[in-house]
């Protein structure tokens, strides 16, 4: 086989060597001459003295970019000199699969470790720095702030806030912890750090989704999906994906209406992430506990389809617009009976704000709205199912169906704009699962009730302190548990999409209009009915009180019935289950 | 802070409303119009009252906005429907809007409402959480409440009504 003598791909060895060496060379002389910078800093600024005259304040602009900058710039410039002097041995490591896996698995952990230290030091600072009695002004722009870097790390407010839950709280007490806190007590300054924590965690999820849906449509398929990208099991697919998206070509059709087409990837894009200001992880992590937080973020799930819209409507392409068409009228109509479905949990916990709602089903599993009623079991499904279609997830991906619609509305998008509509999609699937574990699974409480921890630890007869407080901290309520259920169901989501064919317009419109809109109505009421008459103090309707045993037993009755009714739902789609894509096909369609 | 956050908002509100008026694509209208009305919500969460703003943008933002571009969609002959009013509608609406504008600056510089003393209500002290305005809406206000959702109701039954077909 002749070779190829392309004159750009000819590779020059010596060339390319001394090239190398001239890159190795480069690099190692910046990193070196980071060495004065980091002395001159250190003699000027002394950041280690403990002397209350050199703790001033206007350091804190020029120790963290001198001091901790340049040490770490320095580290960067050497380590990228020494991994193009070491490529080959440093490429063989990387590509050992265990080598891949241990990455992997060390970044979730640094990014959990990461997040829970963000919220730690946040709470720390807005719990215990009281306001001080005298306040200091920064000179030119006059705003005042309470403490200085000297009362920061007198009164010891740095070093108390590190408080591990294994090891035991740690005083690492140097005033560089100091000049870092100091900015913190800022409230501009902390919405900002909490703010680039949502961002960090949203922008894991759609990486992590991406690639999980691919090696979930494999496994479905009885293939592998994705192995090449990263080593173990293709895990650096979607950064792969990422880095070829971004350097695609950023195609605007010239027919189309240009300014609309460029703008509509962000409203689809910034809503979703929008709702995570409100969507509370566990009691204390959350942005902003608004008391509206639940209609807040399906105000922020309904203005997302707008983008679709108008993503649709400015590719003057006929595809896009029925994908667009088929967004609107599934949104629309959806939106109604997720809504009812989201009030049966409101109404169960007396509380819109989402925090209060969790916090009502503390008491264990058989505590969470999903177990407290039949109706609020019920009400789960039916919302589920209304959260696949607002999210255009299979069965309802109509808009973007690609075996009818060449792509639906984002047949004309291509490179960034169009993984950002990927990144909406993700994030929306997130936000309404998020929902989901919050208001009918519990959100962030344990299966088991924090008190049953003395129990477990008794019958295991554990003896270990940290085991014992691992059992304890497992069972107290926590982000992880939250994260866990969220995720589960948005595995669920992936699972149905690619188990379930996708069904018709008009059967889409039939679904919500003849069939979840009045069952949800049914349930909103019985369960109206329900939480009425069964309150956990005792009944709270004066003229029920006279019937308080007769309503009881009516509604055990009714609700054994339901659950009858449930399981032989259950039994009969079992029996048949090859025939119900047939049942729903009958004489829907619009002509008939 | 806040006054910033003010000036932003108002900007947006303000920007996008110019945009909604002078603008000759429709479906351009209407994304400003949801410029203008996330606008104006951010100004309610600015004064604190978090349940008017949710709504505002659940049920103008996303829903009434999305009927409208739906409308336009279904509606408009050919896909760039332009909006092109005779110039005699042009000189009337900006006769109303010029005259809007008088009376309302008239009356907020006029010493005649005492607008400082009204504002030293904070609105974090006195806006009422959600519990609050639920339970005044079916008790205090029932009627009008009451008098909308029928109101509501027919409108229902008449879109029906023009929407079915004839046999």
């Amino acid at each position: 086989m002749a070779s190829i003598t392309l004159p750009w791909v000819q590779r020059d060895t010596e060339k390319l060597s001394n090239y190398r060496e001239r890159a190795i060379r480069l690099l190692a002389i910046i990193a070196l001459a980071h060495i004065p910078i980091i002395l001159g800093a250190w003699l000027l600024l002394d950041p280690l003295s403990t002397k209350p005259a050199d703790l001033q304040d206007w350091k804190v602009l020029l120790v963290p970019p001198l001091c901790l900058g340049s040490i770490g710039g320095m580290l960067l410039f050497a380590g990228a000199a020494f991994a193009i002097y070491a490529y080959e041995l440093i490429g063989r490591v990387l590509s050992a699969p265990w080598v891949a896996f241990v990455i992997f698995i060390g970044a979730i952990f640094g990014i959990v470790i990461g997040v829970w230290l963000h919220a730690e030091i946040l709470m720390t600072v807005q719990r215990d720095w009281m306001p001080a009695k005298e306040t200091s002004v920064i000179p030119v722009v006059g705003i005042e702030y309470d403490h200085t870097v000297q009362s920061i790390y007198q009164n010891n407010l740095a070093g108390k806030s590190v408080d591990f839950p294994l090891i035991g709280a740690i005083s690492i007490d140097t005033p560089i912890l100091a000049y870092l806190m100091f900015p913190l007590q800022f409230p501009l300054i902390r919405d900002l750090v909490g703010v680039g924590g949502i961002i960090g965690f949203i922008s894991l999820i759609p990486g992590f989704g991406i690639w999980w849906e691919r090696k979930v449509a494999g496994r479905i398929q009885s293939r592998m999906g994705p192995m090449r990208a990263g080593g173990w099991h293709g895990w650096a697919q979607s950064a792969a994906d990422g880095i070829k998206l971004a350097f695609k070509e950023d195609y605007v059709p010239p027919g189309g209406d240009g300014l609309l087409f460029r703008l509509a990837p962000y409203i689809t894009f910034i809503p979703p992430i929008c709702a995570f200001i409100a969507l509370p992880f566990a009691t204390a992590w959350v942005f902003r506990d608004l008391d509206v937080a639940l209609i807040f973020i399906l105000a922020m799930l309904g203005i997302e389809v707008m983008g679709v819209i108008l993503a649709g409507w400015a590719s003057n392409n006929k595809w896009s617009v029925y994908g667009a068409m088929r967004e609107a009228c599934q949104m629309v109509s959806y939106e109604i009976p997720m809504g009812m479905a989201l009030l049966i949990p409101v109404m169960t916990a007396g509380s819109l704000s989402l925090t209060g709602i969790a916090e009502a089903q503390s008491g264990g599993f058989w505590t969470w709205f999903v177990f407290v009623n039949p109706w609020c079991f019920l009400a789960f499904f039916l919302y589920y199912v209304a959260s696949l279609a607002s999210c255009k997830r299979a069965p309802f991906d109509l808009p973007e169906s690609e075996s009818e619609l060449v792509a639906g509305f984002l047949t004309e998008y291509s490179g960034f704009r169009w993984s950002m509509f990927f990144f909406g999609e993700y994030v929306a699937m997130y936000v309404v699962c998020g929902l989901a574990a919050i208001l009918f699974l519990g959100g962030w409480m344990s299966p088991f009730p924090a008190s049953s921890a003395e129990w477990f630890i008794a019958q295991a007869n554990i003896e270990n302190g940290m085991l014992q407080t691992l059992v304890k901290s497992l069972l107290a309520a926590n982000p992880i548990w939250f994260i866990l259920k969220a995720t589960f169901l948005f595995f669920v989501q992936l699972w149905i999409r690619w188990t379930l064919p996708r069904i018709r317009i008009d059967q889409v419109l039939y679904a919500c209009v003849q069939v979840l809109l009045p069952a949800t109505m049914v349930v909103l009421l019985c369960n109206t009915v329900w939480t009425l008459g069964v309150s956990e103090n005792g009944l709270n309707l004066g003229w029920l009180i006279a019937l308080d045993g007769i309503i009881n037993k009516i509604l055990a009755a009714a609700g054994l019935l339901t659950l009858l009714g449930i399981v032989g739902i259950a039994a009969y789609g079992y029996r048949n289950n090859k025939k119900l894509v047939g049942w729903l096909a009958v004489d829907q369609l619009p002509g008939k | 802070m806040d006054d910033l956050a003010f000036y932003i908002f108002a900007a947006i509100s303000v920007g996008s409303a110019f945009g909604v008026v002078v603008s000759q694509n429709i479906v351009r209208t209407a994304l400003f119009l949801l410029g203008t009305l996330g606008g104006v919500a951010g100004l309610y969460f600015l004064l604190d009252a978090n349940l008017i703003a949710v709504i505002q943008l659940i049920v103008y933002a996303g829903g009434t906005l999305i009927l409208i571009v739906f409308g336009i969609m279904l509606t408009s002959k050919s896909p760039w429907a332009e909006f092109k009013p005779p110039k005699g509608q042009i000189v009337l609406a900006a006769l109303v809007g010029l005259l809007m504008f008088i009376g309302i600056t008239s009356l907020t510089l006029s010493g005649d409402v005492n607008w400082a003393a009204r504002a030293t209500k904070t609105p974090l002290a006195t806006s009422p959480k959600v519990a609050e305005a639920g339970e005044a809406l079916l008790t205090t206000y029932l009627v009008p409440f009451e008098v909308a959702s029928v109101l509501l109701l027919v409108v229902m039954i008449g879109a029906a009504y023009l929407a079915k077909t004839e046999k």
